[in-house]
Parts: C-alpha cells; sequence; structure tokens
C-alpha cells in the first residue's frame, strides 16, 4: 500500500503564483488545494486535513497573521509564509503568531521546495516522537545525557549555550524569531536584550561550526532570527 | 496672627523661593565689600579673598581694580590675571573702562570689579557698571565688587545731608538687597584718620578740600553708624529668608504695603527715597503714584520731565509705578490705595502757604476721606544740597510748536469775538428788557466757551462779559460808571458764576478728554488685536504692526526679525529708513529678551526704544520705535502700552510661526504618505509579476517529461533574467527609499561575523565559482548597526567582486576594530578598479566600465555609500598595490552593551 500523498493548502490571491507553486509541488507528489481568500483558506485548512499550509500574507480579506493565530488555536500544521512586503516586521509577527518558515517575493521553485521538504521531514518527526540523540554535521547531541560532541571529541557549553542549542533542536528546521528564542533562554524579562542572542550564538558557531563566519547550521535570518538546518540544502 | 500650631509656610513666600532658587542656580553669586567710606580697606580684602580662591584652583580673573596707587593693594595683584581695560572715548579723552565684552568671552568663574556705583563712560552699553554687573551674573559667572554706603541709592540724600558731599554714582538698594553676600569691611574711624594721616587713602588733588570735608572724625562716626545699620538690616533681611525657607516661625507679618505720592514738588526724590527705606526696614511692598492734573498738565515741559524722572528712581528702587489723570489728586489716591490694598501712603509735607482758611494740606485732605490710612509726612525742606543742586535735565523738553501757539490764541481771539456777538445781539433788547435778564445771556457765553475753548477763554469771556454788560447795558449806558451800587453786586455774582462754570465746564472738558485718551488706546489696541487676529503672513504681521505702533505713539516703528542662527535683520526687506535702527542694541535686546536703547538701563543715549517681542515659547524678534514726542514713552501708561502692543505682535508672530509649522509638517506627512503608497505599490505590482516570471520558468524545468537540452537553456535563461530584473528592483527601489530620507535605521547590537555570513550565504549562488578567504577575529566587538543593510553592503560588495573578476579569483574579507571605529574590506585579485575611477564608482547609475558584457546599472555603490554614511560610517575604494581591487567602509564603535548575565545553573558537559 502507496503511503497517502501529503496534502498542502495554498492561500494565494494571485492566480499566477498559485499556479507555479501548485505545478511545483504536484511535481513532487502533493495534493494541492488552493484558495484566494483567507475565509477559504480557512475552511479547507479544517476540512482538508492538511499537512502543510502556504500562506500568502497580503490577503484581500485580511491580514495574515490572524489567519495564522486563528489556525494555531487548534492544528500545529507547519505554516510558510509568503511575503511580498520588504518590512522584516511583518515576518517578525507572522513567526512570532505561529508560522514556521517565511520566504521573500521573489522567491525561487528550488527554494520553496526545499522549505516544504524541511517542514514536511518536521512533522514527520513530530509524529514519531523526539529522539534522545541529535546530529548535524559532524556534531552529535545525546539529550539525555546532556552531552555535546564534535568529531567524537566532548564539547563544553555554558548552561545558556545548552539551553540554546537544545531550543534550536527543538525547532530544527523552524525559523526561531530573536523575542522567541530570548524569552525561552532567558525568560520574558529579557525581551530587549537582542545582543545576548548575538553573543550566545557566536559562541555556539565557535564551538560547533568549521568555519564560524560561514556557518552551515547555525543560519542567520537577517534582521529575523535563527534557524538551525540538520542538512544543509545545497 | 496665625492660629496656634499652625506652622504652615505661606505659600506665596515658597513660590518666591522657588522662583529666587531658579533664578540662582544659573546665576552667578554676587559678594560685595561693603565700607563706610573710602579707605577702609574694601580692595584689599576683595583681593586677598580672590587670591585665596587662586590658590585653591578657582579660575580668577581681576575685570578692574582701583589701586589708587597704595602699594599694599597693588601688590596683591601680583599673580592675578588682569583683563586690559576698553579705552572709551569721552569727549576727546579716552578712558579706561571693564571691558564687559570681554569679560564674558573669557568666562572666568569669578570676575573682580571694583567700584560698583561707577558710571560707564558715555556711549557705554550700560551707564552704570552695576548694570555691567548683572550681566556677567545673568552669564553664570560670579562676580567680587565694593561699595561705599554713600553710593546706596536710598541713603544717598542721608549721606548728602551729613557730608554736604552729595555722589551722583549710586546703586539701587534693590540690587544690593538682592546681593547674594555682603562682607563689611569696617575700621574705627580714629584709625582710617590715622590711616589718611599716614597717606594711605588715596585723596585725588582737586578734591582735597571737599575731601578734608569728609573726613571729619563726626561724619566718618556718622557714615560708618550707617553702614553697620544698613548691613544689620540685610542680616535680618537673610534671616528672614532662611526662616521662610526653613519654616520656621509661628508669626507671619501681614502683608503691608506703602504708597508714595509723587508731586511737583522739589522734595519728591527725598520722598522717594524715604518711602524706599521705610518699604525695605517694613518688608513690604510698595507703590508710587503721580496724579496728573488737569493743572500738573500745565506744567513746563521741563518739570513733568522732572516728575517722570521720580518715578523711575521710584521704580529703580523697587516700587510699582502708575502716572492716574484724574482731577481729584486725594481721591484718586485713596481709591488707588484702596484697590491694590495699601494700607499706609507716605507723602512730602505740603509748604503751602494758607490763603484761605479753608484751604487744607493734601495730609489733611486725605486724611479726611480715608480716616482708616497711615499718613507718613515727610519734611520736605530743601537741604543745602538740594538747592545747589544741578541735575542735568534729561531730555531737554519739546519747544512749542508754532502753529499750537496760534491755535491757542485764536482761542481767546473767539472767546472775545463771542463776548462782542453777544453783546450785539443783545444791544437791540437793552432798551426793552432789565438788565439782569442781559446777564443770562453772558453767563450761557461764558459756559459756552469753556466748553469750546477751555479754562483760559472762558475767563476772558467771564471778564469781557463783566466790562461790556457794565458798559453797554448797565445805567448810565455807554459808560463804565455805575448809578446803583447793586450792579457792582451784580458785576462780582456774575464775574463768580462765569469762573465756576468756566472752571467746572473746563474740568469736564479734562475728564471727557481722558476719557478719550482710554478709550483711544483701548481701541488701538482692539484694532491691533483684530487686525492681527487673521494675518498668516510675517509680511502682514510687520506692516499692520508696525502702522499701529506708528499711529498710536506718532513714532516711526520697525521689526527686526530673526534668521535661523537668531540673527535680526529688518523684516520687510528694507535695510534703512526710518528709526535708523541700531542692530547691535536690537540684537542685545532680544538675545536678553529686556527692552533697550532709550527710556531704559541699556544704552539709554540711543533715541530709538527697542523692545523685544516676547511670545508664549520665546522671544520673535524686536520692535524699534523712534517717537517724535519722545516723552510719551516715559509715561509708564505708554510705555505698559507699547508693551502690550509688543506683546500682541510677538503672538501674532508666534502664531504665524506655527501655522507654518503645522502647513509643512501636513505636506510633509502627505508626500510622505504618498510616497509610501506608490514605493509599496510599486514593490508590490513589480515584484509580483517577476515572481510569476521566475518560478514559472523554473516549474518548466520541472516537468515531466524533461525538456530538451535547447528548450531547457531557454527556459534557465528566462529565470536567471527574471533574477536579475528583480536584483534590479530592488535595488531602484532601495535607492529611492534611501534617497526620500525614508529608511529609518534599525540600530542594534549586531555580530559583524553574523552579517557576512548571512551575505555570504545570500551571495553564494554567484559566489560559486569564487574562492573566499575570511579573516575576522573572533573577539570582534558588537557593533551598533541595521543588520539588514549592512547585510545589503557586503551583498553588494561581493557580487561586484564576483561580477568583476574571473571565475576562480579570490575574494577576501577582513575586519578589524580600531578605537572608535570597525574597518571591513571587501578585496579581490581581479583586474581592479579603472584607475582615477576610484571615487566615481560611487556615484549613481555609474560602472566601472562603460560598455560592458557585465549586466548592472551601477546602483550597488551607490547604494552602499548612502548606507554607510547613514550610519556615520564612510567607505572608499582603491586599487591594491599587488593587483585587485579593495572597497573598504568603517563604522561608527561605540562604548560595548551591558555585559550579558550568565545564571548559575547546572553545566553541560561532554
Amino acid at each position: 500500500m502507496v503511503e497517502p500523498a501529503p496534502v498542502a493548502i495554498l492561500v494565494e490571491d494571485e492566480p499566477q503564483i498559485r499556479r507555479f507553486v501548485r505545478t511545483a509541488l504536484a511535481a513532487e507528489g502533493w495534493v494541492v488545494h488552493d484558495s484566494d481568500t483567507m475565509r477559504r483558506g480557512l475552511a479547507d485548512a479544517g476540512t482538508r486535513k492538511p499537512d502543510l499550509v502556504i500562506l500568502d500574507l497580503g490577503l484581500p480579506d485580511g491580514d495574515g497573521v490572524d489567519f495564522i493565530r486563528d489556525l494555531r488555536a487548534w492544528s500545529q500544521v507547519p505554516v510558510i509564509v509568503l511575503s511580498a512586503r520588504v518590512d522584516e516586521r511583518d515576518k517578525i509577527e507572522a513567526l512570532d503568531a505561529g508560522a514556521d518558515d517565511y520566504l521573500t517575493k521573489p522567491f525561487g521553485v528550488g527554494e520553496l521546495l526545499a522549505r516544504v521538504r524541511v517542514a514536511l521531514r518536521r512533522r514527520l518527526a513530530a509524529a514519531g516522537g523526539a529522539s534522545a540523540v541529535f546530529e548535524f554535521g559532524d556534531v552529535r547531541i545525546d539529550l539525555a545525557a546532556r552531552s555535546v560532541q564534535k568529531r567524537g571529541q566532548p564539547v563544553h557549553l555554558t548552561p545558556i549555550e545548552y539551553r540554546l542549542l537544545t531550543l534550536l533542536i527543538a525547532n530544527a528546521g523552524k525559523v526561531l524569531t530573536q523575542r522567541q528564542i530570548l524569552r525561552e533562554v532567558w525568560g520574558p524579562s529579557h525581551a530587549e536584550h537582542g545582543h545576548y542572542v548575538r553573543i550566545y550564538m557566536g559562541h555556539l558557531r565557535q564551538k560547533l561550526e568549521d568555519e564560524p563566519a560561514r556557518p552551515r547550521h547555525l543560519l542567520t535570518e537577517t534582521a529575523v532570527g535563527y534557524r538551525l538546518v540538520p542538512a544543509p540544502v545545497s | 496672627m496665625s492660629s496656634g500650631g499652625e506652622q504652615r509656610p505661606d505659600p506665596d513666600a515658597l513660590l518666591a523661593r522657588v522662583h529666587r532658587q531658579e533664578r540662582s542656580a544659573h546665576r552667578g553669586k554676587l559678594r560685595i565689600y561693603f565700607g563706610a567710606s573710602a579707605g577702609v580697606g574694601k580692595t584689599y580684602a576683595m583681593l586677598a579673598a580672590a587670591r585665596k580662591h587662586r590658590a585653591d584652583g578657582r579660575d580668577v580673573v581681576v575685570g578692574v581694580v582701583e589701586t589708587h596707587g597704595r602699594g599694599e593693594t597693588a601688590a596683591l595683584l601680583d599673580g592675578l590675571q588682569v583683563l586690559p581695560p576698553r579705552l572709551a572715548d569721552h569727549r576727546g579723552r579716552s578712558m579706561p573702562e571693564f571691558d564687559l565684552d570681554a569679560a564674558l568671552a573669557r568666562r572666568p568663574a569669578l570676575v573682580l570689579v571694583d567700584e560698583f556705583a561707577h558710571t560707564n563712560a558715555h556711549g557705554s552699553r550700560h551707564p552704570k557698571r552695576w548694570q555691567d554687573v548683572e550681566e556677567l551674573l545673568d552669564a553664570g559667572i560670579d562676580v567680587y565688587t565694593t561699595l561705599n554706603v554713600q553710593h546706596l541709592e536710598s541713603l544717598n540724600d542721608v549721606v548728602g545731608g551729613i557730608t554736604e558731599v552729595r555722589v551722583w554714582e549710586t546703586v539701587p538698594d534693590t540690587v544690593f538687597d538682592h546681593a547674594d553676600e555682603v562682607v563689611l569691611v569696617d575700621i574705627p574711624a580714629e584709625e582710617l584718620l590715622a590711616r589718611l594721616r599716614a597717606g594711605k587713602v588715596y585723596v585725588p588733588q582737586q578734591a582735597e578740600r571737599a575731601a578734608q570735608n569728609f573726613f571729619r572724625k563726626g561724619n566718618l562716626m556718622a557714615l560708618r553708624e550707617l553702614a553697620l545699620r544698613r548691613t544689620a538690616d540685610r542680616v535680618e533681611g537673610d534671616v528672614q529668608a532662611y526662616r521662610v525657607d526653613k519654616s520656621i516661625g509661628a508669626v507671619w507679618k501681614t502683608a503691608t504695603a506703602l504708597l508714595t505720592c509723587v508731586g511737583p514738588g522739589a522734595g519728591g526724590e527725598r520722598v522717594v527715597r524715604a518711602a524706599a527705606r521705610l518699604a525695605s526696614q517694613l518688608n513690604a511692598e510698595w507703590h508710587a503714584v503721580y496724579v496728573e492734573t488737569p493743572s500738573l498738565q500745565r506744567l513746563p515741559a521741563a518739570r513733568r520731565e522732572r516728575i517722570l524722572a521720580t518715578l523711575d528712581l521710584a521704580r529703580e528702587l523697587g516700587a510699582t509705578a502708575a502716572v492716574i489723570a484724574q482731577p481729584q489728586v486725594a481721591e484718586s489716591i485713596v481709591a488707588y490705595a484702596r484697590t491694590h490694598n495699601l494700607s499706609k501712603i507716605v507723602l512730602g509735607r505740603d509748604a503751602v502757604r494758607r490763603l484761605w482758611p479753608w484751604q487744607r494740606s493734601s495730609g489733611q485732605r486725605l486724611a479726611l476721606l480715608a480716616p482708616d490710612i497711615d499718613l507718613i509726612e515727610i519734611g520736605v525742606q530743601p537741604t543745602r544740597v538740594d538747592r545747589d543742586e544741578v541735575r542735568p535735565p534729561l531730555a531737554e523738553g519739546e519747544p512749542e510748536a508754532p502753529e499750537r501757539r496760534l491755535r491757542k490764541r485764536l482761542r481767546y481771539l473767539w472767546s472775545a469775538l463771542v463776548c462782542v456777538g453777544v453783546t450785539l445781539a443783545a444791544l437791540p433788547l437793552g432798551a426793552r428788557f432789565e438788565p439782569s435778564n442781559i446777564v443770562a445771556f453772558y453767563i450761557l457765553a461764558v459756559v459756552l466757551t469753556a466748553m469750546r475753548f477751555g479754562r483760559g477763554p472762558a475767563a476772558l469771556a467771564a471778564v469781557l462779559s463783566v466790562v461790556a454788560f457794565d458798559f453797554f447795558f448797565v445805567p448810565p449806558r455807554f459808560s463804565f460808571a455805575v448809578s446803583d451800587v447793586q450792579y457792582v453786586f451784580t458785576f462780582v455774582i456774575m464775574l463768580a458764576v462765569g469762573l465756576l462754570t468756566g472752571q467746572l465746564t473746563a474740568g469736564l472738558r479734562f475728564q471727557a478728554r481722558v476719557a478719550a485718551h482710554r478709550e483711544e488706546r483701548a481701541g488701538a489696541l482692539y484694532e491691533l488685536a483684530r487686525a492681527l487676529s487673521a494675518v498668516v503672513q510675517v509680511d502682514e504681521v510687520t506692516r499692520i504692526g508696525c502702522e499701529s505702533v506708528e499711529r498710536t505713539f506718532r513714532a516711526s516703528a520697525a521689526l527686526l526679525l530673526p534668521d535661523a542662527s537668531g540673527a535680526l535683520s529688518r523684516a520687510g526687506g528694507r535695510e534703512t529708513g526710518e528709526p535708523a535702527v541700531d542692530l547691535g542694541i536690537a540684537q542685545w535686546s532680544f538675545d536678553r529678551g529686556q527692552a533697550a536703547g532709550f527710556g531704559t538701563d541699556t544704552l539709554p543715549g540711543s533715541d530709538v526704544l527697542y523692545v523685544p517681542l516676547r511670545a508664549p515659547v520665546r522671544v520673535r524678534g524686536v520692535l524699534a520705535v523712534r517717537a517724535r514726542n519722545r516723552r510719551l514713552l516715559r509715561i509708564p501708561e505708554q510705555r505698559q502700552l507699547l508693551d502690550t502692543c509688543a506683546a500682541l505682535v510677538a503672538i501674532a508672530l508666534e502664531r504665524v510661526h506655527y501655522v507654518g509649522v503645522a502647513q509643512d509638517a501636513l505636506v510633509r506627512m502627505e508626500s510622505e504618505r504618498l510616497r509610501n503608497s506608490l514605493l509599496a505599490a510599486l514593490s508590490h505590482d513589480l515584484r509580483t509579476p517577476l515572481t510569476v516570471l521566475g518560478g514559472l520558468a523554473e516549474s518548466l524545468l520541472l516537468t515531466h517529461p524533461q525538456l530538451a537540452p535547447a528548450q531547457r537553456e531557454i527556459a534557465d535563461a528566462v529565470r536567471e533574467e527574471a533574477r536579475r530584473m528583480s536584483t534590479l528592483v530592488g535595488n531602484l527601489l532601495d535607492m529611492a527609499r534611501i534617497e526620500s530620507g525614508e529608511v529609518r535605521l534599525r540600530l542594534e547590537w549586531q555580530s559583524l561575523e553574523e552579517a557576512v555570513g548571512a551575505a555570504l550565504h545570500a551571495a553564494r549562488g554567484i559566489l560559486a565559482g569564487h574562492r573566499v578567504e575570511l579573516s575576522i577575529p573572533p573577539d570582534l566587538p558588537l557593533v551598533r548597526f541595521d543588520a539588514l543593510l549592512i547585510e545589503r553592503v557586503l551583498a553588494n560588495l561581493l557580487e561586484n567582486a564576483s561580477k568583476y573578476t574571473p571565475p576562480g579569483s579570490t575574494v577576501r574579507i577582513t575586519a578589524a576594530s580600531h578605537p572608535g571605529r570597525v574597518v571591513v574590506t571587501v578585496a579581490d585579485d581581479g583586474p581592479g578598479l579603472p584607475p582615477g575611477r576610484e571615487e566615481a564608482v560611487f556615484q549613481k547609475f555609474t560602472r566601472g566600465e562603460r560598455e560592458s558584457a557585465t549586466p548592472g546599472v551601477g546602483l550597488g555603490l551607490a547604494i552602499c555609500r548612502a548606507i554607510i554614511e547613514a550610519h556615520r560610517g564612510s567607505i572608499v575604494g582603491e586599487n591594491l598595490r599587488q593587483g585587485g581591487a579593495a572597497f573598504t567602509f568603517t563604522l561608527p564603535l561605540e562604548s560595548v552593551p551591558a555585559p550579558v548575565p550568565e545564571p548559575d545553573l547546572e553545566t553541560a558537559h561532554g
């Protein structure tokens, strides 16, 4: 018996974009339900049991961020946001509301498919239960033993560094905004201390990346946040 | 008396204290070395104190010190910096004067200015040195100075009376009372005389005789007592201030306030000085009024000038001055005292010779009118000094205009003609009417004359009527002889009635004129306010304001308005014209918000008065007025009217200013909104089709079955062009946004390493054929920048490096921190920049080579420069000696942010 094809919901008001996104996803074996309004999109999300939602933030009948909040009230389905706006605040808002990832228009099909794969993998991993051992590149983290190794050598992390790393692992592939990281690692009262995150991400890269200035796993989403990519895309 | 236990301070007193503290927070401190006479050692004491400050490291400068050739004093000057004097030209002689501007420019912590009461040479900024000192204090500079008791304004006449030497160099008591510290320099009279005999006290040759009179033991003892007592008064004042500050004392004085009356008599100044002394002893407010009656209005200009000068003196001594135009002196004084709640009236004793038993002195009249008010009469028997007083007239009286004299004569002629007319009209009736009825005609004529032509012509008419009546109507007619004695009685009654009605009518006329004046003033203000209320342009305000002032004050006026840097210039583009304005004085007035020029303390020699246009927010300019009748501007009411006019103009100017500001803001907001929506629309409308174009081309590549290689190539080319188009559109939109001043930097503490990493990640496609070398020290501090924009700069530089170098070249990124800045360089080993165009490449739409197969429009570097400059950094391009181009940018390095706390939690080990 063949595994059922994954289902994606595409909410986008531009028919041509709908068209090529649908073509690209279909080529990957997805079943795509598209809609051009938020209302229909929400209805689809309720009835189609999607594995993925691709959402344009600039919809004619409402704010995409509200869509995400509504959706998150009852579903943990991964959401990738498409944004034509230059302003990073919209993306941060969408991510804070619960979106997993974002793409800025214009985006390439290759890029989109890579993100889609990561999202799907996350969903499957979440369904299968978290494993105690997590690996990326030549780094191995044993979450049960609280130990970190790089190329088989133990790496010493401070408590904050470790907490930051486990947060990134728990959200592997997903973009975490600076605010989310600060809240989870330092607590809600430190939401304004953005430079904490930068200093500790620097430490983590120094300890875990081969070339800290050209990270392959601990990636920066400039002005938005950070993302742990277990397997680099290209 | 406050009720038992109540210890709350008087709110007014506390408010005054807050004001005092506010003022004194910025003001310099004034210390006065106070002595009974010359030679007690004030300058010596002052210099000794200054030397001590100097030794403590304070910045002390000697502004002016008179050693009078005393060796001991001169020796103290050693090692202190002395400001060179300013040489003022005084009647062909050059006089050394204290250089106020040099002292203000030098801005020491403390300046020594000897002889507080000194009168500056004519043409100096202030007539008096104490005014120079005020300006120093206002500038926040501390001042030490010296003063003799005879120079205190309120004691001036007392000292004059004792020593018979009157000095004209005086300092107002308010200045003395407001000094922060007064140090009494005191030696016994015998010792002073001994010093005098020993030649230690400087005595000028020409004044030796006077000085011999002055330095008599009795004089010196009296002066010493005065100085001690005055200092004691001040100490009491200090104690009182302390008590107010500390809310000590259960008993609070009920507010007493004095009213003093200024009359035309010679003793006016004495009365004013006495009132000032009394007020300061009672610690009370005081007012000075001058009641201008019709008879006083007819006084010669010089005497009225003198009355106004006395009022000025009162104001200088701290009084509130007013002029009341009323025919009834006593009534109006009582009314004034009642409305202002003044419980004591000080007045000079009249030297009226009583001609009639019912005549009363003003004191008696006041006592009758207001039995509840205390009266204090001051003896004004002129002293010897007063008698040989030859104070220079402040301004010569206006000569009576010839046309006015003519009009006056015409009035008398008319009154005579009226009598002739009545006589002619009554002649035919003379035979039939009783002479007693004819009298009625004449009385009517006198009343009419009084109404029309005033008191003098009415008196003339009364006399002429009696004469004509006697000559033409009293039998025997046509002779002055009188047959019946009862007609003599008729004449007396007729004369009396005529004079009395004339007097009354003229009084009414005067009242009516005063009312008309008042109405005219109110009307002028109303007109001005109304005219200004609708105005929205500065030029209009200028025109209306000047015209109104010119009309109301019969003067020429000009408005001086500041430019953006605060420098004044004449409004309305007229550089010259009436009045001839001295921009220096105007600027002074503007900068300090005080009136200057004619009739003020500052440069009173000028014939133009400069009134600052004080609006609620700030001074908006200066109104320059030159009155044709200069006395007009000295009358307190007129000055108040002028100040009110100035305030109206100032408010109008401020309103116009804010209307402009609001309009600007509105236009800016509107254009910003328009630009934003345009950019947003462009950005959306261009990016969406580009996304579609690239996406569809890419979808072609993914179709099954796969395209033939030739078709794949075409699809790939379409995709690549779409990508380039979207980069171009992005650059154009960014440039538009940066150029419009729209981009607000989102400065945060960022890691440069991270920005480089993100830029390399973004440019990984373009850089695929190149080697990248990095040299970023791991301990590089965090820098405050907008991460997105700096990533943009780095990405543009990387893109350039890849575009203009052959594949396989090396791109090197280095970063280093220097004091105050971080330097980042992106270098390649390609062909380098065209020589001589290292700077030109940063221009918009400029590219390294004019015709080139390399795509791009030359916006990348222009955007880089705009971004870096917005960060207050710099970016330059150069060719490396070993070949290749290098672009280097710097970012300012501020102090690092607060360290990151590392909570002491469980440690994770490997």
